[in-house]
């Protein structure tokens, strides 16, 4: 199997906090891969540290084989790293098209000189970046929203709608954070089979959840953080059994 | 003649030149949260360049409106220059700081404006020549002249032109992301510094035109016209609802409606004790009415202020 993404010895620290400590995984091409820990365990600050929006202390993240070394967030977008929010975070004012054509910014690139001329690769570009838009939609089940503000969508239909724009990047590695946090069951169980199908069309994904059997019927592999620690790493009937888990879940007389 | 038709004619011209100026305010507004008072100047500079360069021009024997048009082309050059070099020096080190930071470096910059302007273009006020056509039209009983015809069609145009930018191609969907959400724009691949770069750029060159477009209206320019017609265009930028584009063409044309109506009846309707010449108490009298009973303006939504 290749090695997609490979973090060697995270680490970040707020003041006198160290939200991550000498973290080090390895995710595969092409699986699912879950981030899960307790409340406060740095599951977050791992995706932020992913994605550029914080700094790491310490540590080397590597991309395939490429050093993720990069400044500003539209790097790491460029590189091949997509996200979507554990509180949905879309452009609320724009219609849900609008949000995913945003989305396609990193692969196109048509400037204002072209905007102002209304040049024929412009105009063909845009039409493009407008039908990959409504297919992207189609693709994660929301097509008859395209027209509709984005936060006027359905609180399902957002976190659908924040994979789209995600997917219109083109990642190579796509992030969820807590996709299934607020959602019924009959939401869950559509997520699930919108995550496979990510799956299937060869995508990797890196899932942080709390829904337990969401992650364990969905996942290829597991690591466990707590306190900022990676405390295992495998698959998720070992994971489930690993008597650390237990403790840093239950408390030690579980054990 | 027809006193108010003719007002609502004057009214209408001022109040195009109040929106380009006012689409500067609330476009850097959009997408910082940052009133840059440094704006009025930067349409200074706009029209005593042009001035400046249609002087070169005109020597060349190019038609008058040719002339106007290739100073109005090189004055954009030279305020989106500017604009891009204000916003990269004085506000982008200043984009982690407190609010207070950049409101009252915005003032330093536009007192060094205006400073540099003198220097370079003396303390007298200028005549423009008048590079376009001095026709008059008559009109159900009112009169407009050909530049004011020329100011309310050139204005409409780059308006309209501003809007398809904004919200039908690739770079303004950008724009309107960062507005909306700086850091989830970056995550979507857009630079945002760019965007905050173009909005500038933009918003310059709406200026530099206003410039042209005041000086040939009032055949006059001087190193301090830059100061009212930017209080004013900002006034008429809360007035449509800071942060948003169509309020401040709405808030520009009405507020040059509002002081040309009121400067055309004041003398009337106070016995003479006031003249025209209160006209710009109109526009300061808007704005406090605005702050206190719509802050968000006309088409401003109530917003939380931003964590």
């Amino acid at each position: 199997m290749t090695v997609l993404l490979e973090a060697v010895g995270v680490g970040k620290r707020f003041g006198g906090v160290q939200a991550l400590k000498d973290v080090s995984l390895t995710i595969h091409a092409g699986e699912i891969y879950g981030l899960i820990g307790p409340n406060g365990a740095g599951k977050t600050t791992f995706f932020n540290v992913l994605t550029g929006l914080y700094v790491r202390d310490a540590g080397e993240l590597r991309l395939a084989g490429r050093p993720l070394n990069l400044a500003s967030p539209h790097e790491v977008a460029k590189a091949g790293i997509a996200r979507t929010f554990q509180n949905i975070r879309l452009f609320g004012n724009m219609t849900a098209c609008e949000n995913v054509m945003v989305g396609r910014h990193v692969r196109t690139q048509a400037g204002v000189v072209g905007a102002v001329l209304r040049t024929a690769a412009t105009r063909a570009e845009e039409a493009a970046i407008r039908r990959a838009a409504e297919e992207l939609l189609h693709y994660v089940g929301i097509g008859h929203c395209a027209g509709t503000i984005a936060r006027h969508l359905s609180y399902g239909d957002q976190r659908r709608l924040e994979i789209a724009r995600a997917l219109a990047t083109e990642p190579k590695l796509l992030a969820l954070d807590e996709p299934a946090a607020g959602m019924n069951a009959t939401e869950t169980a559509a997520l699930r089979s919108l995550i496979d199908g990510l799956r299937a069309d060869g995508l990797t994904v890196l899932l942080i959840e709390h829904d337990v059997k969401l992650v364990m019927g969905l996942c290829d592999r597991v690591a466990v953080l707590d306190d900022g620690e990676k405390i295992a790493e495998d698959v998720p009937a070992a994971v489930q059994a690993n008597p650390k888990v237990i403790e840093a879940y239950l408390g030690a007389s579980h054990a | 003649m027809d006193i108010f038709l003719q007002q609502l004619i004057n009214g209408l011209t001022l109040g195009s030149i109040y929106a380009l100026v006012a689409l500067g305010y609330t476009m850097v507004y959009g997408i910082l949260g940052l009133i840059n008072f440094a704006h009025g100047e930067v349409v200074m500079i706009g029209a005593l360049s042009s001035l400046t360069f249609g002087r070169w021009l005109e020597n060349s024997g190019l038609p008058g409106p040719l002339v106007l048009l290739a100073a109005l082309l090189l004055a954009a050059l030279v305020c989106m220059t500017l604009g891009f070099t204000i916003e990269r020096v004085a506000y982008r080190p200043l984009r982690n700081a407190s609010r207070l930071a950049p409101l009252i470096t915005a003032i330093g910059v536009s007192l060094v404006l205006q400073q540099l302007a003198m220097l370079v273009w003396g303390r007298s006020y200028h005549s423009v020549p008048a590079w376009l056509p001095a026709g008059r039209h008559e009109f159900l009983g009112a009169s407009f002249t050909d530049v004011q015809g020329v100011i309310v069609a050139v204005a409409a145009l780059s308006m309209a032109g501003l809007m398809l930018l904004v919200n039908r191609t690739r770079m303004g969907r950008a724009m309107r992301a960062t507005a909306e959400n700086p850091a989830i724009a970056g995550l979507m691949g857009v630079d945002t510094d760019r965007m905050v770069s173009l909005v500038f750029v933009i918003g310059s060159a709406l200026a530099a035109l206003a410039g042209v477009l005041v000086s040939a209206n009032y055949g006059i320019a001087h190193y301090h016209m830059g100061f009212i017609l930017g209080l004013k265009a900002f006034t008429a930028a809360v007035l449509g609802g800071i942060g948003n584009l169509a309020g401040a063409m709405v808030g520009g044309v009405l507020l040059g409606i509002i002081e040309a109506l009121g400067a055309g009846y004041i003398g009337d309707l106070t016995g003479g004790v006031f003249g025209s010449h209160y006209q710009d108490v109109f526009a300061f009298f808007v704005l406090i009415i605005v702050l206190v009973f719509r802050p968000s303006g006309l088409l401003g939504e109530k917003v939380a202020e931003r964590t």
